[in-house]
């Protein structure tokens, strides 16, 4: 698999590196600053990109900018955008073109070595991967209004670890229960959410965070 | 149709003479009721009360009486002035505390403020010039009597003069008298605004503070907010280093721990090496996530990424109701005017979510007259009172930092609205980063 990398920070740069060497990837470029993101993406057509939110010059979020740039000049292209923070105002723009192949995590998580090599994995194959804290952040702010109450604990854990970006033998292997009561605790919160259920993975993710961001216009929020 | 051209003549004959003339000869009349009888009779008191010092020091307590009175009327004159548009502060030091009437602070407070010299100073002048004024009531009064005729009548009945006519001799005179009536009307109104204006003019060489006594009350102002800021910020840096020492420091000597005890292990017992790693890596993500809150506390990284409006329109899609973000800023405003705002409309936000009871909130940034403008409305139960809730009382102090203002309106049964102005500059027009999310 092939692999850019941009993070401005030497150490993590090269432990991102020694980390996805070490699985099998092979970066092909590690650039540490904004501008040379874009070229770097274009020039080298990775598997999938890893970029850090905050470069240089500016220290802003040229990183961020740069992933959604590069997925417009090349759709889909696969991209795992890490920080130190997490914003669902981030999280709503990288999945906007509703493609997939997108991936948004803290860095700490990268301490999971095994889990962040199969993020990197997952997203290079077209899934989606969210991090934890931006799942936790989306049913907080919808929690107290509609049919988000109306699922159980359990239904509600699911549907968490689905918007995580976890295919349903991960969700069971978590949940220490079998694939097939995951399929149903799954098509029960189809159900109650009015959703149309679907057979893929990937699109169901998609799916589930479109309507966790209230873009399934029954929670309108007035475009600013 | 005529009729109407006849209704519209009247209205905007109303509008544009007789209302601001009525308005002028009552101002007139006022000013001359007061320049007549309070003025003269307050200078008098004033006098008589210093000279009564000597007397049993009678005059201590009762010159402070006389110039309370001096204050209220000059007061009324600088409300009439704004009225005419000229905008008068009041002058005064603030009364120390413990000042009541009959005291010798109290006499101290008034006798040192200069303000009370130069509104004594203003009495006798100020009641020639007011009681000019008269004519801009008298004047009019006197030309509506000539319009309307009664000079003819009284001289068919008892005999009567008018103008110069004075008796009047025969019917030809009484009747001149009806345009010479309309004449004195209108002079009389335009001269009545213009004495007026001569009087309040005049009034503003006494009644404003002067430059130093508002330099005085600005200092005074500073004061305040600078204490306030400067306990904020000890209190911040405190709470920080609470925080820091607590959470995070502790947390990183524990890690530091866990993976020297796994040093020592590594080569006896891999499966407690296993264990230590395990552990010291769950506690580097705790001390990364409290590390997290307290950067977001300090200075939240999507408003350093993405200035105010990113940051606002961050901060509504945390909040469990619909927000509706409207952004009208041309520029982007200093760093710590942003860092203000924002923390203002996340408290704002919070109170909305936590108090409200609201089904939906908007956040309006905006950018007029040199003033960053932020409105933070909810359509909920209302009742906030800045008095009794800590959280605004301080948004208000930090806003005052800034020299900025906070009014909030909230009455029972909503909607609340809270408005927000700090004065500053925008920088160069913003190279929009964002695309257009809400």
């Amino acid at each position: 698999m092939r692999v850019v990398i941009a993070e401005d920070l030497a150490l993590l740069r090269d432990g991102l590196i020694r980390i996805l060497e070490a699985f099998g990837c092979q970066v092909v470029a590690a650039v540490d600053n904004g501008p040379s993101v874009l070229p770097a993406l274009i020039a080298h057509r990775p598997d999938v990109a890893v970029l850090d939110v905050r470069l240089p010059p500016t220290f802003t979020d040229e990183g961020l900018q740069a992933a959604i740039r590069a997925r417009a000049e090349i759709p889909g292209l696969p991209v795992l955008v890490l920080s130190q923070h997490v914003e669902q105002l981030y999280a709503r723009e990288l999945l906007s073109d509703r493609l997939g192949g997108v991936g948004y995590l803290l860095k700490d998580r990268v301490s999971h070595v095994d889990q962040f090599v199969d993020a990197v994995r997952r997203v290079a194959g077209g899934g989606t991967v969210m991090d934890p804290e931006v799942v936790a952040q989306l049913l907080a702010s919808r929690s107290g209004a509609g049919p988000l109450d109306e699922l159980t604990a359990r239904e509600r854990e699911v549907l968490g670890l689905m918007a995580e970006g976890r295919s349903n033998a991960a969700v069971a292997a978590r949940l220490f229960v079998t694939e097939k009561a995951v399929n149903k605790h799954i098509n029960n919160i189809f159900s109650k959410l009015r959703m149309p259920p679907s057979g893929d993975d990937n699109r169901r993710v998609l799916a589930v965070l479109a309507y966790l961001h209230g873009e399934d216009g029954r929670r309108p929020r007035t475009p600013a | 149709m005529p009729q109407n051209e006849a209704v519209d003549g009247v209205r905007g004959l109303l509008r544009t003479w007789i209302r601001p003339g009525a308005v002028t000869a009552a101002q007139g009349l006022l000013i001359a009721l007061l320049a007549l009888s309070t003025h003269v009779a307050l200078f008098v008191l004033s006098l008589v009360s210093l000279l009564l010092i000597p007397v049993f020091g009678v005059g201590f307590a009762l010159f402070p009486v006389a110039i309370a009175l001096v204050r209220l009327c000059a007061g009324l004159h600088r409300r009439l002035a704004r009225w005419g548009g000229v905008e008068m502060a009041s002058p005064y030091l603030p009364a120390p505390a413990g000042a009541q009437f009959g005291t010798w602070r109290r006499f101290r407070w008034v006798v040192s403020d200069p303000a009370t010299w130069r509104d004594l100073s203003w009495l006798l002048p100020g009641a020639v010039t007011g009681a000019v004024c008269l004519a801009a009531f008298a004047l009019p009064l006197y030309g509506l009597e000539g319009l309307l005729g009664l000079p003819l009548v009284l001289h068919l009945t008892v005999g009567f003069g008018y103008g110069p006519f004075w008796p009047i001799d025969n019917l030809g005179e009484a009747l001149l008298c009806i345009p010479l009536g309309a004449l004195f009307l209108v002079g009389g109104l335009a001269v009545g605004r213009w004495l007026v204006w001569l009087h309040l003019a005049f009034a503003r060489f006494f009644l404003p503070p002067t430059r130093t006594a508002e330099l005085a009350l600005r200092v005074r102002q500073l004061t305040v907010t600078r204490a306030d800021t400067v306990d904020a910020r000890a209190a911040e840096l405190r709470r920080i280093e609470r925080d820091l020492h607590d959470g995070a420091q502790a947390r990183i000597v524990a890690l530091s721990m866990s993976i020297g005890l796994a040093e020592q292990l590594v080569g006896d017992d891999p499966e407690a090496v296993r264990r230590l790693l395990a552990e010291a890596r769950e506690t580097s993500g705790q001390a990364l996530a409290e590390l997290r809150g307290l950067v977001r506390g300090i200075h939240p990284p999507v408003l350093a990424e993405r200035g105010l409006a990113g940051a606002v329109r961050a901060l509504a899609l945390a909040v469990p109701l619909p927000v509706a973000v409207t952004v009208d800023l041309p520029g982007r405003p200093a760093a710590p005017v942003e860092s203000a705002a924002y923390f203002a409309v996340a408290e704002g936000l919070a109170n909305v979510s936590k108090h409200s009871g609201a089904s939906r909130a908007w956040v309006e940034l905006g950018h007029a007259g040199g003033r960053l403008t932020v409105v933070v409305g909810d359509d909920g139960r209302g009742g906030a009172d800045p008095a009794a809730g800590s959280g605004l009382a301080g948004m208000g102090r930090r806003l005052a930092a800034f020299d900025g203002t906070m009014v909030v309106t909230s009455p029972a049964g909503g909607p609340t609205v809270i408005s927000m102005e700090l004065p500053c500059e925008l920088s160069s027009p913003r190279i929009s980063p964002s695309s257009g999310t809400g």
